[in-house]
């Protein structure tokens, strides 16, 4: 066998355990995706009259706002499910058998490539779950064509790799579990203090930069222009410079903190 | 992938390595021939981890050469971890998947084909008494069943060379017998096993060479028998009911050591039959009994505090499998170096 094939059989191994790690113990990941879903419906049936009525500049309208918010939800469970990586990435490294896979004459990188396939796997599951609901409860996309629906699959995929790659380093850098749990929150909280939930262009001046100069809010309006037709601009080109940095800070990031030795 | 039959398993030279201003190892020289044990005996802190690390490719020494199966530990990391087994100090499973998961997974890693993964999984499993258990998660197995468990992990690949890492600390007599049958198995099998231990008494019962690890560097090394030559023979030793028969018989005796407040006598021996009858002789001729006979001969112990100079016991304080022996008491501390 080729160094190639070898390398993705032992990457395949790897996601292997990984999925089976998640099908055991489902629980990490479910609790993961309360998030999302009850900001969902607490925006939606909560909140949902007072902030349709500030959207529009007409009245109240709960299905156009929920037809705003579903994209940045679907990211945001992105973002939630990640942490699910770092946790276990973290976990995984206090456990001996890292150590293991390391006197294998196995591919490297295959641990972390296993963990980072393994997480994206799950987030689309989560994204397919969350958008199942955003539809049961009326969430309808405005004539998006196939290739659109396709580019919108596209984004959300390279979105989630971009983020489990940093997710991974967050997980690598600490020491245990619950430090990287902590230390992946951020990928939570951003989407909150982005274009999710309410306009950029509708916060206070001095608030404006932190929320468009943030991975989440180019990606929310590439999605809600490919699923609602809202002009896209330049938020497609940066979502995807966003996704492309990310990633690759998160991969070298990632694959220097395993390399190094652990005395 | 042919090693030469006459090429040492593990071979080192002036290995050093420091973690910041401490020094672990400083200047080790090593070799293992194939199919024979080797152990590495220290006591905690000594740098044995290390040194397997270094052997391992985990971790890269900061001076001289190691060739591991005939390869260089640095250069060809990757043809050495093909030759390998590696069974750490600390639990190395994966604890959230079952007993034969986890074999599956190393078979997979090994890649071997799903037959021969299923074949050699199933069959370590029996062999290590964990058939029953195999669809349990290992997370469940007590502390002897996850030692096995993680030795049966260690042997899917059929490593040529067979590092553990302190393999019994923390077993039960029972585990520890069980895992030097497979230690003595795995040799017969034709593997080179590099075994570090705090156990006098396993390196011992187990290894053909001994290496004493002390501030990073090699104090001694050579056979159980080798290394107890080096501290000063055994002795016999008397215990007198009182003073007039102690006293009568160190001058029967002529020079041996008294200790005249425990009402005993050191006199050099090496217990033999021989030396014994005429030991006795001289104390009949003197007309003097004494109370109490013992025979000491050296252990690793007395080599061990000897070399190290250390007073206090390496061993927890159950050591394993103490073969019966005089009491600590007769110890000569004057023979450290």
């Amino acid at each position: 066998m080729s160094a190639l094939s070898l390398a993705a059989r032992d990457a395949y191994t790897m996601l292997r355990r990984n999925l089976l790690h998640a099908r055991r113990y489902p629980s990490l990941t479910l609790n993961l995706l309360l998030t999302p879903i009850m900001l969902l419906l607490l925006f939606v049936y909560i909140f949902g009259d007072v902030m349709s009525a500030g959207l529009g500049g007409g009245g109240a309208d709960r299905s156009a706002y929920i037809a705003y918010i579903v994209p940045g939800i679907l990211l945001m469970t992105i973002g939630g499910t990640v942490v699910g990586a770092a946790v276990s990435v973290a976990t995984d490294m206090t456990e001996g058998i890292v150590a293991r896979f390391r006197t294998l004459a196995i591919h490297r990188g295959s641990v972390l490539i296993g963990h980072v396939v393994g997480s994206v796997l799950q987030s689309v599951l989560s994204v397919v779950l969350v958008g199942a609901l955003a539809v049961a409860i009326g969430f309808r996309s405005a004539d998006a064509s196939a290739l659109e629906w396709l580019a919108a699959a596209g984004l959300l995929v390279l979105f989630a790799t971009a983020l489990t790659w940093i997710a991974v380093g967050m997980g690598l850098a600490s020491p245990n579990a619950e430090a990287a749990s902590n230390m992946a929150m951020p990928l939570v909280l951003l989407p909150l203090i982005s274009s999710a939930f309410i306009p950029a262009d509708t916060m206070p001046g001095w608030f404006q930069p932190i929320a468009e100069y943030q991975p989440f809010t180019p990606a929310i309006e590439t999605l809600r222009g490919l699923l609602l037709g809202t002009g896209i601009g330049d938020d497609g080109w940066l979502a995807v410079l966003w996704c492309v940095g990310l990633a690759g800070l998160g991969y070298l990031w990632s694959t220097a903190l395993f390399n190094r030795e652990r005395g | 992938m042919t090693t030469a039959a006459n090429n040492p398993a593990i071979e080192a030279a002036g290995l050093r390595k420091s973690f910041g201003e401490k020094k672990v190892l400083d200047g080790i020289d090593l070799t293992v021939p194939q199919g024979t044990v080797f152990s590495l005996l220290g006591p905690n802190g000594a740098g044995k981890t290390t040194a397997v690390r270094i052997l391992s490719t985990l971790v890269a020494a900061d001076g001289g050469r190691a060739r591991v199966a005939g390869r260089d530990v640095v250069a060809e990391a990757q043809a050495v971890r093909g030759a390998i087994g590696v069974t750490g100090q600390f639990s190395a499973v994966d604890g959230l998947i079952t007993g034969e998961e986890n074999m599956l997974l190393m078979a997979d890693l090994h890649h071997l084909s799903r037959r021969e993964g299923r074949r050699i999984a199933g069959e370590l499993l029996e062999r290590f008494a964990l058939a029953e258990a195999a669809k349990k998660p290992a997370a469940t197995y007590s502390g002897g069943m996850r030692r096995r468990l993680d030795l049966a992990m260690t042997l899917v690949g059929r490593p040529q060379v067979i590092f553990l890492d302190e393999p019994t600390t923390g077993l039960d007599p029972r585990s520890r017998q069980t895992v030097w049958d497979i230690v003595r198995d795995l040799v017969f099998e034709g593997a080179t096993v590099f075994l570090t231990t705090q156990y006098l008494g396993e390196a011992d019962e187990l290894a053909d060479r001994i290496a004493v690890l002390h501030g990073g560097r090699i104090a001694a090394e050579g056979s159980a028998e080798e290394l107890k030559r080096l501290v000063p023979g055994g002795y016999v030793r008397l215990r007198f009911t009182d003073q007039d028969a102690c006293r009568g018989a160190a001058v029967a005796l002529g020079e041996v050591a008294a200790d005249s407040e425990a009402l005993s006598l050191r006199i050099p021996s090496d217990g033999s039959q021989r030396a014994l009858r005429s030991l006795l002789a001289r104390l009949d001729s003197a007309g003097v009994e004494a109370d109490e006979l013992t025979v000491h001969t050296p252990d690793l112990d007395d080599v061990f505090f000897a070399l190290t100079g250390d007073s206090t016991p390496p061993a927890p304080p159950t050591p394993p499998a103490q073969p019966d022996q005089p009491t600590r008491q007769g110890r000569h501390t004057e023979a450290a170096r």
